[in-house]
């Protein structure tokens, strides 16, 4: 049927302490997907997250990445976490913060080589800031730092871009640029992105799921009744942006959403 | 003044501090800039405190304070690091408990042992002018093994500072590293407690470090000029502290700290200076 997935979860159980945020998760994330997951805050986002990077043992259940266990596997994938408020005297340029993806390709004693500052240099036109080089991280803005990390998970040539609120902090143009970026970047790299506002998800992603405790994925571009039911919270989000027709499917499942 | 100078390196004593305080503010630029950058002045401040108790061991056991001092301050590094990685919360609450706890001890045994303890103030408060040469030796070696051990980690600690969550999924062995740089901080604490004493010893790792840091933005730089001011405040401190037989480490301190006041200064004229360009009507638009 098809290839072997890039990340794969199967009856995943995960939480901290006596209650599990993530009940049962099947995921299986393929070659060129772009899947947006999207659910309210504390429905398990950032679980998730941790879970497919191995900063969180799941509970039960397996999750894989290109076959391997994540801690191995996790160097096929390129992450770019929530844009944070963070110490803007940090003194650190453009270039040594798109170096950092690197590191996990050297062996710690070896120097990094020639061939290594071209690859940053490509990262960083991939996603326009070039002249920004050499540039003080904390002097960038927010769209732009952004684009630094994203082109920090690129620089390691990774299978699958994963993606914590991309555009949680910034400005609703940026946030279209950085999309457009995402979907430019799709025609090469595997994209997850998990996120709290669908509105602006659902206009460029292939796929959508809904992530609130329980996963409700169908690898489709339509919105589920199941996951109207899962991610109670999501289409009313939805609908209060003015979308409906764009994501609810035409066939008739109606009376499940009005239980 | 200038034959004050060499008139006063005529004496060994003169030349040794001279070379103490040199060689001290190499490691603390370097250790200052880790310090400062990462937030963790206040376990550089447990340390310090803690390895007093290494003081009062090796007075007890008859040994040189020193290398109780070292054992004890990596030991606390060590266990501070641990404490502060395992459990996020309250990690400052159990980190100022083995701060005083070391204190506590080598004050206990420091009661418990016979003998002359003529220069235990110096441990606290410095004595830059009784630095033996066997000390200078050890301060050379010291700073030798940092600037090796930095600059083969240089790009990992930086990630590491900077973002240590995307360190660790790049499999950068995180932890042995952030405990490699606090076992660092510790000997170079104990070093410093030479010149400035255990008090004073955050105030030299910090200032020089927060000075550099309003004026340049790389790491590399900072901690070039971390050092170079840390020379100059020292050797400054240790002129006027001679020549007005003054407590050497508190004026090295003073002295720093007259260095940041007039770096805050400078740093808020060129922000006004920028914010008056700002409000300059462009010509040409």
């Amino acid at each position: 049927m098809k290839e072997k997935p890039i990340i794969h979860m199967e009856n995943l159980w995960a939480g901290y302490g006596q209650d599990p945020i993530l009940e049962n998760i099947n995921l299986d994330i393929y070659s060129q997907d772009f899947v947006g997951l999207i659910g309210p805050n504390g429905g398990g986002k950032t679980t998730l997250i941790k879970v497919i990077l191995g900063l969180l043992e799941p509970s039960r259940g397996k999750v894989e990445i290109m076959g391997m266990p994540v801690r191995q596997g996790r160097e096929a994938v390129g992450y770019v976490p929530q844009l944070v408020e963070f110490d803007r005297a940090f003194p650190i340029s453009v270039y040594e913060v798109v170096r950092m993806g690197l590191l996990g390709k050297r062996k710690l004693l070896n120097p990094f080589l020639p061939v290594d500052r071209d690859k940053i240099f490509q990262a960083l036109d991939l996603v326009n800031l070039k002249h920004l080089v050499d540039q003080p991280i904390g002097e960038l803005s927010g769209g732009q730092r952004q684009r630094v990390y994203i082109a920090r998970a690129l620089v390691a040539e990774p299978k699958i871009l994963l993606l914590d609120e991309p555009t949680a902090s910034i400005d609703p143009q940026t946030s279209t640029s950085i999309y457009e970026l995402l979907r430019d970047l799709n025609q090469q790299v595997t994209i997850l992105l998990i996120s709290h506002d669908m509105s602006a998800i659902t206009s460029y992603v292939k796929t959508i799921g809904c992530l609130n405790h329980q996963l409700a994925y169908h690898a489709q571009k339509e919105i589920s009744p199941d996951m109207l039911e899962i991610g109670y919270q999501c289409p009313v989000d939805l609908i209060a942006h003015g979308l409906p027709h764009r994501v609810l499917p035409a066939h008739p499942h109606e009376e499940h959403i009005h239980d | 003044m200038i034959n004050a100078i060499i008139e006063a390196f005529q004496f060994t004593f003169m030349r040794n501090a001279l070379a103490a305080g040199l060689l001290v503010s190499i490691a603390c630029g370097i250790i200052g800039t880790y310090v400062v950058v990462n937030r963790i002045v206040f376990i550089s401040g447990g340390i310090a405190h803690a390895a007093y108790g290494g003081i009062g061991l090796g007075y007890f056991l008859g040994i040189n304070p020193i290398f109780g001092a070292i054992g004890f301050s990596l030991l606390s590094a060590l266990g501070m690091g641990a404490v502060q990685r395992k459990t996020k919360e309250r990690a400052d609450t159990i980190i100022g408990v083995m701060w005083a706890i070391g204190m506590a001890l080598g004050i206990i045994l420091i009661d418990r042992s016979a003998g002359y303890k003529a220069d235990l103030m110096s441990y606290l408060f410095g004595s830059i002018l009784s630095v033996p040469g066997s000390d200078l030796v050890l301060m050379a070696i010291l700073d030798f093994s940092i600037i090796v051990l930095v600059s083969l980690f240089y790009k990992e600690l930086q990630a590491i500072s900077f973002d240590e969550t995307f360190t660790t999924l790049q499999n950068v062995p995180v932890n042995a590293l952030y405990l490699l740089l606090l076992a660092m901080i510790a000997v170079t604490v104990v070093m410093m407690m030479r010149v400035v004493g255990l008090i004073m010893v955050i105030a030299l790792l910090t200032i020089p470090a927060a000075i550099s840091g309003m004026h340049v933005h790389s790491l590399k730089s900072m901690m070039i000029l971390s050092t170079l001011l840390g020379m100059v405040f020292t050797l400054i401190g240790l002129w006027l502290s001679y020549s007005w037989n003054l407590t050497s480490g508190a004026t090295i301190i003073l002295i720093s700290g007259i260095g940041y006041l007039i770096s805050l200064l400078i740093q808020s004229w060129r922000a006004s200076r920028d914010k008056r360009t700002w409000q300059m009507p462009k010509v040409n638009s």
